[in-house]
């Protein structure tokens, strides 16, 4: 079971959130712009990596806020918690 | 096996409190705190249960967790629990039981005969044979031969709770390492430590002591415990689960103790412990030995033969003889001889045996047969006689013939198995230690240590020679999993056939499968494995431990939202008006909604009918409040709503309503609804009553996630306002009546447009749009004002023969008049353009969400399912929703029929649908094909009542 | 191969079982094959039989990390069916549930196929007009499909909530008569046993490292037991396909995500079909031993912890015992987990890729077991003749860049 710090309302059981899947996904500035496949690879394309994972979760039955969470898909630890507008910790650095 | 009724006078029963209880049909009495297998043992009874595939008679083997034989069908009715473990049922006055898996009973099981057969039934035979000419022709008979317990056939009348804990400390276990570990770490008083026992009471293996010492090293322990205010003891609780973040699930059972006469009480408590660290005290299991019969009844773990006779008083046998392969069982043995218990022999295939030991057990007065090993067993319902071999040396073949030994009960002892299942499940590596013959604890994953036994911490040296089945005799009758009736040979098979991965192994023969999951089976399982393919046991590894730890009642896991707790009923502002009138209830989404009201005797279909006309002819109300209603507001607001919708949203003026579509990013309706600019920076969104929540988070995603420089904020208000649609020819002249300051006349308030205002003194918001074809009013009033508000208009309405509508009513109206309904006439691949706003995007000069996806090749795609109306050829003709249309050769499909309704007020079938390039082909006849019968239609116009929309502005 | 029959069995009882051959050999891995297929699973072992086959390429070895048929093979719940809602679908299950019909004799090995029926609940009105709509899809494919009505569902599952009362009304649902259930172990051991008996040589305990790739075409690949070369390389690794795709440069549309299954503790016979309900989400059947077999929904974010969470298990059982009121006495015996990769139409990938002789079977979701035969012969061909198969030609990699995706859920709202 997964804990989660929510950055709003502190840490609260997983049963609370919801899963958003990978962030961090650039949507193209000017959509008609790219072609079908790069379209098709904002809209599908995902890391899935077996280990620390950068996705994003919505505090649904709390806050109702999205955040991010740096976790392992593997153990499901979770390395870092942090808001929508910042960057990407690095993995492995401080705080990650 | 002999029937006790003394009990030894250090036992921890009460001889003085007899409880009768019934097993099998006959009538029996225990003491107060009896096991049922302690009180059956006491009771000479034998034959207990029968063993899944060969039905072979077997007897109480353990005294705890570990029984694999005892298993019983445990009282009847709603009270009913199959495969119960008479070791773990405490015994209670009027306690029920019955033997399972056998006919007519345990005693005499007919289908006992099936040993017989036992040469044709090795691991896994089924899948050699039964192919001739299916499996299901024999699949009948081998279902009902296997199953054990019967399941309950009533409801269960007991509850379940579930509560979770934090704790800094969380001791699993409360014998002497369990106990010294919570006193040691609660030496810190802000340290909340919470120990767990699984039994009856605490003590673990101490409660089967007959050490005066160790009797009052508990009582001291106990009385700090509860002296201890940040201590927390949890008895009858079993820790089940070991999860990620050091989460753990455990069961407290309430009140199985008392069985039947606890009535509807709560039975069993599911715990979720959020633990800081944990202590794993969970002790060890012995080892059964595995040689040729070791199944008959009589035949016991040593361990086992221990705690009846301390704990439980009980003289199993007048001839009790041990065997065993290590230390442990000697002082088990001279433990009871100093108990007055008759122990005549001990058999240790071990050639040497420490002096002490062999001394004091001369000195008790019993015979010795070292390096000799048990190579037969002999009894008819019980063992009677042991027939020995010496061995030539260690896993040697045997040397000669030992004689036979008399005896009624046998306490095998062939080491121990550290308890860590937890261990494992917590992700913890485990590793073989070889002096012990045992997996234990090496390197832990989350915070969590194991001690004594459960960490391979044996009190005294076990000096251990493993012996992993009989050498020199056939493995055909050495039982390793005595519930599945695994036996050696079975693993000896796999191995041949090169079944040689440890999982292959269990899943071949089923080794440790059964419900005990391999608790006595899986080292032994191993040990053979690893003989029969030369390889060491580290190298042959273990299976995963998955949780539960013990089998955990269902009814445990699903707790207490159960029925009208499952998910909480959802009810609209005015339900109990609904209720007085009638209605006809639904789930609709999370919602109770009226389908429709039918008057007694009235069908569905009349009362629909009757309805529909109402609406039409005069005025109808239908309790409208799921209706999405969220309110979009900020500097931003208007750049985000024209972002999100297709429509363009920069052009709608203050006080003005747009119908509108959303998409997702894949280019796919996903709602509609009129979009309300009630201030320049302030919008109020209509969405479907299901899409409330959906929509409002799809928002919120879009801002919070991608578009943060957006200063907008969205709130759902729709649970705010109880909504009411006032609709028919009528409605104008019943909302005029109401004491309201929004001049409703056709002049002042045309379609589509929308007041504020105040109405029977409360605040208000009126939308004029319609969805029935009708004039409309879509009132809303604070939520606590709806069923006064509804209760009004219900009065104001009479004259005009006002009828309350349901929601099925509704969708017959906007059928008739042509309406799609996102979610009933899209699917999750229909575009704007399958819609008819193929137009609208393309005038759109901005971006929004889903745009790009309509230009991605499918877009364009020949035979797109687009909406239309069905016009039903034959006189008289229905259909319904979820009909197909076909393709012109009638071999597949090419649409679908998605709103179908007999319609009152044009007397005939109307129907939408989407239809391959419908739009193209309007006129075209086509076929409906639905239950195997064909129906001609043609593809129209959707909308067939008042086309020219005199109705809607009326 | 000694042949497997009651016959040979009782001859067999005579020399107390101790002359039966090996099911498979053990080889040393070879330099060189023609194919080589990564992934010991069910798609896996099934690949390499018909590339033996039906494709007569028998130079070919399966490498599998662990054990054979140690991955979501021996995890599921083991149901068959092919009452899907689209035709592309539904031909695909269709020809893979005939093979499981006939496997038993086909690979001469009891699979326990039994065709105990699957039954799909309905419990709203709504639901009930789209469980019409895929019905009445599957009859038009001319795949059995029976709808049924509240009553006849009350017959068939006697400990099914039916009470009026209850939370959510079974309104009806349908049936195929012709799904079921079967021994999953024995499917991939079936056709470790015919495969390897056609000259494949299945390599356990080899763990594929990398993927040798040159001029845009395979060259060969990197083992934990050495190098093997080959031109041809197919991957069937649920759970592990982002992984291993990636060792050849490609990026797949996939998500994994953890699956649990479930057994209770073993009882007589009291349930008779494979019972879905998509709106009480759980589905329930009863194996021979006896055990009730459950599933649900998987949980609800990307994980590779093959142990499934505690919130999901409860989520599950809530809903069973919502559903059949009378099992909550009844014993979990056994929880596990297994990673299922998931495609966003949650419908397979089975199809060429950039890299030439690179070919990928995944996607399989939650219902990857009931394609074993299916996705088996169709990637086998698809490897021999570097051409899709015709049943996968609309499961391509490219669909997605055209926007054409085959969401069973998009047009009857239910999960595979």
């Amino acid at each position: 079971m997964i804990r989660i710090e929510c950055p709003w309302c502190g840490p609260r059981s997983e049963a609370e959130f919801t899963c958003g899947g990978q962030s961090h996904i650039v949507r193209p500035a000017d959509p008609a712009a790219v072609s079908d496949r790069e379209w098709a690879q904002y809209l599908y394309q995902r890391d899935n990596p077996k280990g620390l994972h950068y996705e994003r979760w919505r505090h649904t039955f709390g806050c109702r806020q999205w955040f991010n969470v740096a976790r392992d898909t593997v153990t499901h630890e979770i390395r870092a918690v942090y808001r929508m507008t910042d960057l990407k910790p690095a993995p492995g650095g401080e705080g990650v | 096996m002999k029937r006790t009724a003394q009990r030894l006078p250090h036992a921890r029963v009460d001889p003085g409190k007899t409880l009768r209880f019934r097993f099998d049909g006959r009538t029996y009495e225990g003491v107060a705190g009896d096991s049922l297998a302690s009180a059956l043992l006491a009771n000479g009874v034998g034959v207990v249960g029968r063993s899944f595939k060969l039905h072979r008679p077997r007897g109480v083997f353990g005294c705890g967790k570990e029984e694999a034989n005892a298993l019983v069908q445990l009282e009847s009715g709603g009270y009913s629990e199959p495969n119960a473990r008479a070791t773990l049922v405490p015994l209670y006055e009027g306690l029920e039981a019955r033997g399972q898996n056998a006919w007519p009973n345990v005693r005499s099981d007919v289908f006992g005969a099936l040993g017989v057969f036992k040469r044709l039934l090795p691991a896994s035979f089924y899948y050699k044979t039964f192919m001739w000419p299916n499996w299901q022709r024999w699949e009948g008979l081998v279902r009902r031969l296997a199953g054990l317990g019967i399941a309950p056939t009533s409801a269960d009348p007991q509850k379940y709770l579930k509560q979770n804990v934090h704790a800094d400390v969380v001791v699993v276990g409360a014998g002497r390492s369990g106990l010294e570990a919570a006193l040691a770490t609660s030496r810190d008083p802000a340290c909340r430590v919470l120990l767990i026992d699984e039994q009856e009471e605490p003590g673990g293996g101490l409660l089967a002591s007959p050490a005066a010492a160790d009797r009052s090293w508990l009582e001291e322990a106990l009385r700090e415990v509860a002296a201890r205010d940040n201590i927390t003891l949890l008895c009858r609780t079993t820790v089940n689960g070991y999860y990620d973040n050091n989460v753990l699930a455990a069961l407290e059972r309430l009140s199985n103790h008392h069985g039947p006469a606890a009535g509807g009480a709560v039975r069993e408590r599911f715990w979720r412990i959020f633990a800081g660290r944990v202590v794993l005290a969970t002790g060890a299991i012995e080892r059964p030995l595995v040689f040729p019969n070791n199944d008959r009844p009589g035949i016991m773990l040593a361990s086992a033969v221990r705690e009846y006779c301390h704990r439980y008083g009980l003289t199993l046998g007048e001839r009790i003889v041990f065997y065993t392969n290590n230390d442990s069982a000697w002082r088990t043995a001279l433990e009871l001889v100093d108990a007055g218990v008759p122990v005549v022999a001990i058999i240790d295939l071990r050639p040497a045996v420490e002096s002490e030991l062999r001394q004091r057990a001369r000195e008790a007065g019993i015979a010795l047969h070292l390096g000799t090993v048990v190579t037969d067993t002999r009894g008819r319902s019980g063992l009677r006689r042991l027939v020995l071999h010496r061995l030539a040396g260690p896993g040697d073949a045997l040397e000669a013939p030992a004689g036979t030994l008399d005896c009624d009960v046998l306490a095998m002892s062939g080491g121990w198995t550290p308890t860590v299942h937890l261990y494992s499940q917590s992700g913890g590596l485990l590793a073989y230690r070889d002096s012990d013959a045992c997996f234990v604890p090496e390197r832990a994953h989350q915070a969590v240590t194991a001690v004594g036994r459960a960490n391979g911490e044996f009190a005294a040296p076990l000096n251990l020679q493993p012996q992993w089945l009989t050498p020199g005799v056939s493995a055909e009758h050495q039982w390793v999993d005595f519930q599945y009736d695994v036996t050696a040979s079975d693993i000896q098979l796999a191995a041949r056939e090169n079944f040689v991965s440890v999982e292959h192994v269990k899943r071949y023969t089923t080794n440790g499968m059964s419900v005990d999951q391999g608790k006595t089976s899986n080292v032994n399982g191993l040990g053979i494995l690893a003989l029969a393919t030369g390889r060491p046991i580290p190298e042959v590894g273990t299976t995963r431990f998955r949780p539960p730890y013990h089998p955990t009642s269902l009814g445990a896991y699903a707790g207490i939202e159960l029925g009208a707790l499952y998910t909480p009923f959802q009810q609209l502002p005015a339900h109990a008006a609904h209720v007085a009138a009638g209605a006809l209830f639904e789930d609709y989404g999370a919602w109770q909604r009226p389908a429709c009201y039918p008057r007694p005797g009235e069908e569905e279909e009349a009362a629909m009918a009757r309805e529909a006309r109402a609406v039409r002819s005069a005025v109808g109300l239908l309790d409208y409040s799921p209706l999405g209603k969220l309110e979009v507001r900020g500097p931003d607001a208007r750049e985000f709503l024209n972002r999100m919708y297709l429509n363009n949203i920069r052009t709608l003026e203050v006080g003005a309503a747009r119908y509108g579509l959303m998409l997702n990013e894949a280019g796919i309706v996903i709602d509609d609804g009129v979009v309300v600019c009630l201030a320049r920076d302030h919008f109020l969104l209509h969405t479907t009553s299901g899409g409330a929540t959906t929509i409002h988070q799809h928002l919120e995603e879009w801002l919070q996630c991608e578009w943060t420089d957006l200063e907008v904020i969205v709130g759902n208000a729709t649970t705010q306002w109880a909504t009411l649609m006032l609709s028919g020819p009528k409605a104008r002249a019943v909302l005029a009546q109401l004491d309201g300051d929004i001049d409703v006349s056709r002049e002042a308030f045309g379609h589509m447009q929308y007041r504020e205002g105040r109405l029977l003194g409360q605040p208000c918001r009126i939308l004029r749009a319609s969805f029935t074809g009708e004039v409309s009013f879509e009132i809303s009033v604070p939520a606590n004002c709806g069923l006064s508000l509804w209760e009004a208009l219900m009065q104001a309405g009479e004259p005009h023969g006002i009828v309350p509508f349901g929601i099925e009513t509704l969708m017959l109206l906007r059928t008739e008049k042509g309406y799609p309904h996102v979610g009933a006439d899209t699917d999750g691949n229909t575009m704007p353009q399958d819609l008819g706003w193929g137009g609208a995007v393309a005038n759109k000069p901005d971006d929004f969400v889903g745009r790009r996806s309509l230009s991605q090749p499918v877009g364009s795609d020949p035979g797109r399912f687009q909406f239309t109306g069905l016009e039903l050829l034959e006189a008289d003709a229905r259909t319904v929703s979820g009909a197909h249309i076909l393709t012109a050769d009638g071999e597949s499909t090419a649409g679908y029929v998605t709103s179908a309704f007999h319609s009152p007020n044009l007397n005939r079938t109307v129907a939408l649908g989407i239809v391959a390039d419908a739009r193209d082909r309007q006129g075209e006849e086509v076929t409906v094909f639905y239950a195997g019968q064909r129906q001609r239609a043609r593809l129209i116009k959707p909308g067939v009542y008042d086309p020219a929309g005199e109705a809607l502005n009326g | 191969m000694e042949k497997y029959s009651g016959f040979n069995l009782l001859k067999h009882a005579l020399t107390g079982h101790r002359r039966w051959p090996r099911s498979w050999r053990s080889p040393e891995p070879k330099p060189r094959y023609d194919v080589v297929i990564i992934g010991g699973g069910g798609h896996g072992l099934a690949t390499a039989y018909y590339l033996a086959k039906e494709q007569g390429i028998t130079n070919v070895a399966v490498l599998e990390k662990g054990w054979l048929g140690g991955g979501n093979t021996g995890r599921n719940t083991a149901v068959s069916r092919s009452n899907y809602f689209y035709p592309e679908s539904t031909r695909f299950f269709e020809h893979s549930l005939k093979r499981f019909e006939t496997m038993g004799r086909d690979l001469n090995y009891n699979i326990m196929f039994s065709q105990v029926g699957l039954l799909n609940l309905a419990f709203s009105r709504h639901e009930l007009e789209i469980f019409r709509r895929w019905a009445t899809a599957i009859q038009v494919q001319g795949v059995d499909c029976q709808v049924m009505s509240r009553d006849e569902i009350a017959a068939a599952v006697p400990l099914l909530n039916m009470s009026p009362h209850a939370r959510y009304r079974v309104y009806g649902g349908f049936m195929q008569r012709r799904g079921g259930i079967s021994r999953h172990d024995a499917v991939a051991w079936a056709y470790a046993r015919a495969a390897d008996n056609l000259g494949v040589d299945i390599i356990q305990n080899c763990e594929v490292t990398g993927l040798e790739v040159g001029d845009g075409r395979i060259r060969g690949v990197k083992t934990s037991r050495g190098a093997i070369r080959t031109d041809k390389v197919g991957m069937a690794v649920a759970g592990h396909s982002t992984a291993v795709a990636a060792m050849a440069g490609i990026k797949l549309p996939i998500v994994s995500q953890c699956l649990q299954a479930m057994v209770s503790e073993p009882v007589k016979p009291c349930f008779d079909h494979v019972v879905m309900s998509p709106m009480v989400h759980c589905y329930v059947s009863q194996s021979d031993r006896g055990e009730l077999v459950i599933g649900g929904g998987a949980d609800t974010h990307p994980s590779y912890g093959q142990r499934g969470n505690l919130p999901t298990t409860e989520a599950v059982l809530n809903a069973v015992v919502e559903m059949y009121p009378t099992f909550s006495r009844l014993k979990l015996m056994r929880q596990w987990g297994g990673i299922v990769d998931i495609a966003p139409d949650s419908s397979p990938i089975v199809s060429k890729t950039p890299v030439t002789g690179f070919y990928i079977s995944t996607g399989w979701g939650t219902g990857g077991y009931k394609a074993i035969p299916a996705g088996g012969e169709t990637l086998a061909h698809t490897i021999a003749h570097d051409r899709p198969h015709p049943l996968v030609e609309p499961f391509s990699l490219d669909r997605f860049a055209q926007g054409r995706l085959v969401d069973e859920g998009a047009a009857a709202g239910v999960a595979h």
